[in-house]
Order: structure tokens, then sequence, then C-alpha cells
């Protein structure tokens, strides 16, 4: 019997169960997926927005100013890359008034570091903008992290402070026994519980009904995106948005915290939850999308492209409600990432409004050692490592220079990855220029060795995703 | 930790084996090959079909005993070689950084150096195909590893996109391991690969190519399950009346080949736009002195007796450079007419024989390839055929290159009815 259960391990998940780990209390999460972080967390624009975007009084103005303030501090204290790159949302001559508007709304959001900008200082800061926009919001609070980066960190120092971390775990059904509930998986698990936090994303809706608390309805819209090679990631500095429409914040070109550059998202509300697909019409509306307002954007260096869904609720704003011991979040779509810090603190003040907590606990770990440490360490630190274990000296993946050693981390940490795209999302191997083409036998091998599996068992994501199918034949 | 070497040579592939053993017979000692696999050999070492060596050999050959003959010209000279070693970087003077597990991450400061690092294989992600991102798509390099190195079936009912060499040989491999393979796409209306590889590789086992199609979307979540391809058009847009879907489980990509040259740039040696690779002279020199490039690094090569044949130049070179013999006289400029779309080298810098080679960018019959120094004619070659999959080469004579230093060369592809 646990405490509390939080249902779903995306960011905004792993954040709660974080800030839960504090206190004396049996805590887990359950996740459907063969991996956390699965979900809109795995595939969003990574941005750290400033909080102008919001309607003023809203849940999600609150939440995104909140979050702006506070994710610095939990990057660092988790050891998650955190780059304040500033933001500019451009415009040309005829939306002027919309851009004003943002920075009027910003201000009564309480946003610091806001100004508005002409085309000269412009394309002084960024040469690479359209040279017809005419006017931008410069927001200097702005900032780009990677959210499955903080997800993972997030979901590991929770398991290090306690939480059980439960995965391929689809919950079909909740009963209310008592004081207490029985969640019950597709695959005939039971996990009882005092408290519920249905942070399950784009499935939230669902988790809902099954507590009987399903008014509200979240819908799947469709964001494509491109990454372009490294050699790219120079070619804007600052994020770069154009005013926004009633779709979203429209075609965005961004750095990454990796130094590739991201160029998205499209906007497409569509029906099915599990259809990420990306499109040929994407794809075009990207080229031209972007093209407003940056120029002469290397599309031939894309190495990859992705599909996201964003969780968009029916009422506009984030749902935050509590009922009976269940507490639910409903369209926790963008920003939901800037926000995901805010609604862990919130969430912790409402659970211990109602009691749920107690005593924080003696001993928790609130520092976390970066994922990516090793590759940041000088030439006689690494030597140190590699003098200690060889495996830090041979390098795995060639186009990132990732490591043995820090594959085997990836498998063994927590929380420790089961699969290839797991170890792709930890370590980066097999997401530079060739995409894996090198590497991946190498890392399906130590994926094999670490969990004692055979090579053939070794997925890219879970479920059905086979990589191979059996041995060749006249090896039986 | 520092070490110092007379010749560093990133790469122990069949190139960077050959331009060591031939820097070696040139007079050079202090050699270290630095090779990231755990044996010498490359590529090659997956690439267990014959067909190699028939020009160097004399004989037919499989990858890994290819690999092999040349492993031993460099072991019967003793020439070091460090495995498992990564090159992380290059200076622009000649430092070398490199790591392995044995002697953590170390430079060495070389006199010259030879690149050799090979080419990778162009990615599913630089395609843009709409769809879903399930398992079941490789490189067909990649899908070559699992097969012929780690010993398994990567899947069952196959689609290849793209005729390069590699592709055409797995279409066979897969085939003999037991697979289908239901279709080979080509978005151009011809082959890129070598016309011996479409007639063993897919005529004998009656597989069919698809000429001026390509793959437009993907199918499956989880693993692969069929693909939507389309006959394109003179544009190479696809066609939306022409889609047909395939059920399969595995998509094969063999889709280009890129010299691999992150090291380069990162040397600060320009690149040729077209071959990917390092802007040479006749000894595969680079911009940067005592800097050679070749192999696959430097462009893609057809067979690897002739990346070995490339490789003897720069390493024969590059023991000239290191003993202090060599010097350039010459300035001499190559350029082409974009029916050839490249040449190697791309300078001359010495009044010798110099053979160049070059790949033209469409099928063409009945031509001559005609060299000139502005409008005079230096040299007029009648062909029959020439095709973007197979590397031509012309040879120019020291005695015409000696008179033209300063200008500017020419290449071009002239019709048989065009008036010269």
């Amino acid at each position: 019997m646990f405490d509390i259960t939080v249902i779903g391990a995306g960011v905004v998940g792993g954040l709660i169960a974080e800030a839960l780990a504090k206190y004396d209390k049996k805590i887990c999460i359950l996740e459907k997926a063969h991996d956390v972080a699965m979900g809109a967390t795995r595939a969003n624009s990574a941005i750290v927005h400033a909080g102008f975007d919001a309607k003023e009084g809203s849940l999600k103005a609150k939440m995104n100013v909140r979050g702006s303030e506070l994710m610095e501090g939990v990057c660092r204290r988790l050891g998650v890359k955190f780059i304040n790159n500033e933001a500019l949302v451009v415009g040309f001559e005829n939306e002027r008034a919309e851009v004003e508007a943002l920075y009027e709304r910003g201000l009564r959001n309480g946003v610091r570091g806001l100004s508005v900008i002409e085309r000269d200082e412009m394309l002084t800061i960024e040469p690479n903008l359209n040279p017809k926009l005419s006017c931008a919001l410069l927001a200097k609070t702005s900032a780009i992290i990677c959210p499955y980066e903080l997800c993972l960190a997030a979901v590991g120092n929770a398991m290090d402070n306690g939480v059980v971390l439960t995965l391929d775990y689809e919950v079909t059904s909740i009963e209310k026994k008592g004081e207490k509930y029985v969640i019950r998986s597709a695959d005939g698990r039971e996990t009882e519980t005092r408290y519920i936090i249905n942070s399950a994303g784009l499935f939230s809706d669902e988790i809902a009904k099954m507590t009987g608390d399903g008014d509200f309805k979240v819908n799947p819209r469709r964001g494509e995106y491109m990454v372009l090679d490294k050699e790219c990631g120079n070619f804007t500095k600052r994020t770069i948005f154009h005013t926004p429409t009633k779709m979203g914040k429209g075609i965005l070109v961004s750095p990454t915290v990796d130094g590739n550059l991201l160029v998205g998202p499209t906007s497409v509300d569509i029906e099915d939850k599990s259809d990420n697909s990306t499109t040929a019409e994407g794809f075009a509306q990207l080229f031209s999308g972007a093209a407003d307002n940056v120029s002469n954007i290397p599309f031939n260096k894309v190495i990859t492209s992705f599909c996201g869904l964003r969780a968009t609720g029916n009422t506009g704003d984030f749902i935050i409600k509590e009922r009976d011991g269940v507490i639910t979040l409903g369209g926790i779509e963008s920003p939901g990432l800037t926000s995901s810090p805010a609604i862990a603190e919130y969430i912790e003040k409402m659970l211990s409004d109602m009691g749920a907590l107690g005593e924080k606990k003696e001993g928790f770990i609130s520092e976390r050692k970066p994922a990516h440490y090793f590759r940041e360490l000088s030439m006689e630190e690494k030597n140190e490592i590699i003098k200690k274990d060889p495996a830090y000296g041979r390098i795995v993946c060639r186009c990132e220079s990732i490591t043995e050693g820090e594959i085997v981390e990836a498998l063994t940490v927590n929380p420790p990855a089961r699969d290839v795209d797991g170890v792709k999302r930890r370590t980066r191997s097999g997401m530079g220029r060739c995409q894996g083409g090198f590497c991946s036998p190498t890392v399906i091998a130590l994926i094999a060795r670490e969990h004692d599996i055979p090579f053939e068992s070794v997925t890219k994501f879970g479920k059905g995703s086979v990589i191979n199918y059996r041995r060749t034949k006249g090896d039986e | 930790m520092t070490l110092k070497a007379d010749l560093v040579i990133i790469g122990g592939g069949p190139a960077g084996m050959a331009a060591a053993v031939s820097a070696y017979d040139a007079g050079i000692r202090d050699i270290i090959i630095l090779e990231r696999d755990k044996s010498l050999g490359g590529i090659l070492r997956q690439c267990i079909h014959n067909g190699f060596g028939l020009h160097r050999f004399k004989e037919e050959l499989t990858g890994p005993e290819y690999a092999y003959r040349y492993e031993m010209l460099v072991r019967e000279r003793n020439i070091p070689f460090k495995l498992n070693t990564m090159v992380l970087d290059i200076t622009p003077d000649k430092v070398v950084t490199a790591m392995n597990g044995e002697d953590g991450l170390f430079n060495i400061e070389a006199k010259a150096i030879i690149l050799a690092m090979g080419c990778r294989e162009r990615s599913k992600g630089a395609l843009n195909i709409a769809g879903y991102r399930p398992s079941g798509i490789f490189t067909a390099g990649t899908a070559q590893k699992f097969v012929n190195i780690d010993g398994y079936m990567p899947g069952n009912e196959i689609v290849i996109l793209g005729s390069g060499d590699i592709g055409l040989i797995m279409a066979r491999r897969m085939t003999l391991e037991g697979a289908k393979v239901k279709a080979v796409c080509e978005l151009m209306p011809y082959s890129g690969g070598l016309a011996r590889n479409i007639e063993q590789c897919l005529n004998d086992f009656d597989i069919p190519l698809y000429l001026s199609h390509t793959v437009v979307e993907i199918h499956g979540k989880e693993r692969l399950t069929g693909v939507t391809i389309a006959k394109v058009d003179e544009k190479r847009k696809p066609i939306p009346e022409t889609k047909q879907y395939i059920e399969c489980d595995t998509l094969l990509l063999s889709v280009g080949l890129l010299p691999e040259n992150e090291l380069t740039k990162s040397a600060g040696i320009a690149l040729d736009r077209i071959t990917g690779g390092a802007v040479v002279d006749q000894d595969r020199q680079t911009e940067i002195e005592g800097v050679y490039a070749c192999g696959n690094v430097l462009h893609v090569h057809d067979l690897v007796d002739y990346a070995c044949e490339e490789a003897e130049t720069a390493g024969k070179a590059a023991a000239d450079y290191i003993l202090g013999k060599k010097k350039n006289e010459l300035s001499i400029r190559l350029v082409t007419d974009g029916r050839i779309r490249y040449t190697v080298p791309q300078k001359i810098t010495s009044a010798e024989d110099v053979t160049v080679y070059f790949r033209v960018a469409d099928v063409y019959r009945d031509i001559f390839v005609v060299v000139r120094d502005g409008d005079k004619v230096l040299l007029s070659k009648k062909k029959e055929k020439a095709a973007p999959g197979e590397m031509e080469a012309v040879k120019l004579k020291a005695d015409i290159l000696k008179g033209l230093d300063g200008k500017t060369l020419s290449f071009s592809i002239e019709p048989l009815s065009e008036n010269r």
C-alpha cells in the first residue's frame, strides 16, 4: 500500500514525485510506457517561456511566471543544463500592435526583462532574421533546457530518495475501497494507494473518468519539428517566435542545449492520441513558416524530424483540482514544461494543506550529479576516471563522443534505460549526424550485457519495437 | 601525455593501412595508425561478399580477406597501431588528440597526418520521409553489421530505398538469409550502384528495381508494418496517383555515403562542396602542408582497390614531405562544367604525370571528355558511356602540365555531335 501514487512519468509527474519524496511517505509512479518522458515531455519545443503569452489571472499565467522563476534553481539542483538564451517574438509592421500587446500583458503577468526593439537592433543581435520584420518583443528571461533530461533527473532523484517507479503499467481501472484506491493495469497488476495524482498528460481525461471526475477533455494537437546538425546550432542565439495565433506560438527557430538548431512546431488538432506521425504537409509548413522569421535556414542539414502531441484541454486553461484524495491535472499543454516546477510546488502545498504529507524525512538527497558530467571534465579528470575504468576511454557513439562508461551509467543509474531510445535520451548516443548507424549494434550489446537479456530481446522503445528477430540461419 | 610521431594515420581501414605501408616503404619508420574499431580493416570486415581485389591482387577476395592481406603487410613491417582508439581533435599545427581505455586521453604531435576516416551512410533523418518512427528502419550498412558481424536478422520482409552498392549487396545478403526483398526503389532514373551489382544482386534473384521511385510514407507505430512508395516526376516530386502500399517489416536505406570529415573541419581544412572531402592536390595534400587525405574520407570510391591506390599516393607523398624532399612548383586549378560534378585532385602543384578522377552528374552516351586551358583543347577522350555510379579518370602528362603554371584547367563532357 502506497501513500501517494503518481500516474504518468512525464516532466510534471516526475517533478511532483521528486517534490513529495522529501516527506516520510511511500510513493510510487505508474507509467504505461517502457520508459519515463515518453509523452509530450519527449517531444516539445524545450523552451522555458518568460510568461507573456498566457492570459493574465489564468492558472497558466501564474504557473508559467512562477515556473520560469523556479526553473534555473531546479535545474542547478538536479544537474540539468539550463541556458538563458533569451527570446524574440518578431512581427511585421502590421503586427506591431500584437507585439506591443504581448509586452503589456507580460508586464501585467509580472514578467521581468521585457522590452520592444526595432529592426536595426534585431538584426544586430540576430543577423539571420528576416530583414522584412519590423519589431520584436525581447524577453531576457526566456531560456532553453532539455525536457526529458529534466524529467529523467527528477524521476531519478525521486527514486534515489525512495520513490518506486513502475513501468509498462497501463492503468485500466481505478476502484475506491474504503479509504484507499485500487489501481489496476492492463496486464492484471494492482496498486493500492491512499492518494492519487493524475498527471497522465494526454490521457489525464481518461484517468479522470476512472476516478469519476471526467468533466473535461484533452485533445491531441500535433506538433512536428526538424532538428538540424550541430554546425547550425549558432544560426540564431535566441529563440525566435512569431507573434502568436490561437493555435499557439507558431513556428519557432531555436538553438537547443545540445547545440543543434530546432525548427517547429506545426499545430494541427487530431483525434488519435497515439498518432505521432509526421506529414509531408507539416514539413512544407515548417519550411515556409520558419522562413517568415529567419532567412536562409540550411534545411539540407536536417538530421532528424519528429512529432509531439500537446495535451490540449478544452477549457483553455490548466486544470488542477482535488476531490476525495485524487488530484487531477488536465490540459497541461504549453507552457507546461516551464510550469512544471511551479505545478510541483503547488501540488506539494495542496497535499500539505490536506494533511497528506506529515513531516519531512531526514537525509533527503537534494543535489544530483549532472547526467553529462563526464563530457564537461578536463583531460586530467577524464584520465583519472579512465584509469579506474577503461570503459570511459572507449568511444561508442563517434558523432557525439559518448563512451561505453557513460552508456553503462545510463543503464544503471536511476531510472535505468531499458531500450535503445532510452540510452539515446540519457546519453545522446545515436542522436548525432549518423543517427545511430554506427553505434546502435554496440549499444544493443551493452543493453543485453547490463540487463542480462538476449541481444534479440533488446527493443527500440519497448513493446513491439523489436530490432532483431532471431539469430541468422545455421546458428540454432 | 603528449607523444611525438613522424606520421599519424587516422583510420585503420584499407586506405589507412595502404597509406602506412606506402609511407613505410618510402623510408618512414615512426608511424602510428589510430583505429577506432577493435581490429584493423574498417568497413571491409563486414563486407563478407567477394569481388574485392581484382585489380590489386588479381583475384577475387572477400572483404575480410582483403583487409587481412593489408593487415599482414602492416604487421610484417611492424608498423605500430592503436585499436579502440578514437581521434577527437586535430589542430592546424598537427596535434592529434585521441582517447582509448588503456592510455586515456592523449596528444600526439605529428610531423605529418594522413586522414583516412572513411565515410558514413546518409540517415533517414536527412530524407524527411513522413510518418511514424518505428523500429525496423536501418541503413544498409547497419543491417549488414547485424547480419554479418553480430549474427542477427533485423528483418523478414524488406524494402530497400536507394540503389547504392551496399543496398544492392544487402538485397542479396538478406535474400540468402531467408528474407524476402520486395522492392528496391531508386529516386533517380538510373542506379547509383555498379552495373555488376545490379546483375548479381537483383536480377539473379528476381528482385524488382523501381527506378524514379521513392518512399513517401512510413507506416507502423512500434515495428514497421509497411511503406508507401510513389513514382517521381522529372523534378523528383512524388506523383500522388502512383502511390502504392507495400507491406514490409524492414526498410533499408542506401541513399548515399558521406565522407566523415568532422576532424578535417576541426583542423580548419576547407572542404569541396561536392565531394564533401578536403580540397587536395595530386599528392592528396590538403591546404595544410603535411596533412593528407585518402580513401572514402576524400571522396567516395567505387572499389577498394582505387581507395588503396590513392592511399599509396598519399603515403608516399607524406614520406617525401617528412624527409624534406617535396617542393611545390606549380599552381594549377581544375574546374568542372556541371556535367562533370567534381575532380580529385582539385589542384595540381607539381609537373608530373597526374591521373585526374571524376564523376559525372547524369548518364551520358557517346561523349568526349575534354580538358581545356581557356579555349585550347589539351586532351579529348572519347567514351561510349559514363554514369554517376562509376568513377572515371583521365591522365595528364607531365610535359603538358609544365607550361600551365597559374592556369585553370576546365573539365567538360561534350556530345560527339557538338562542334568542338
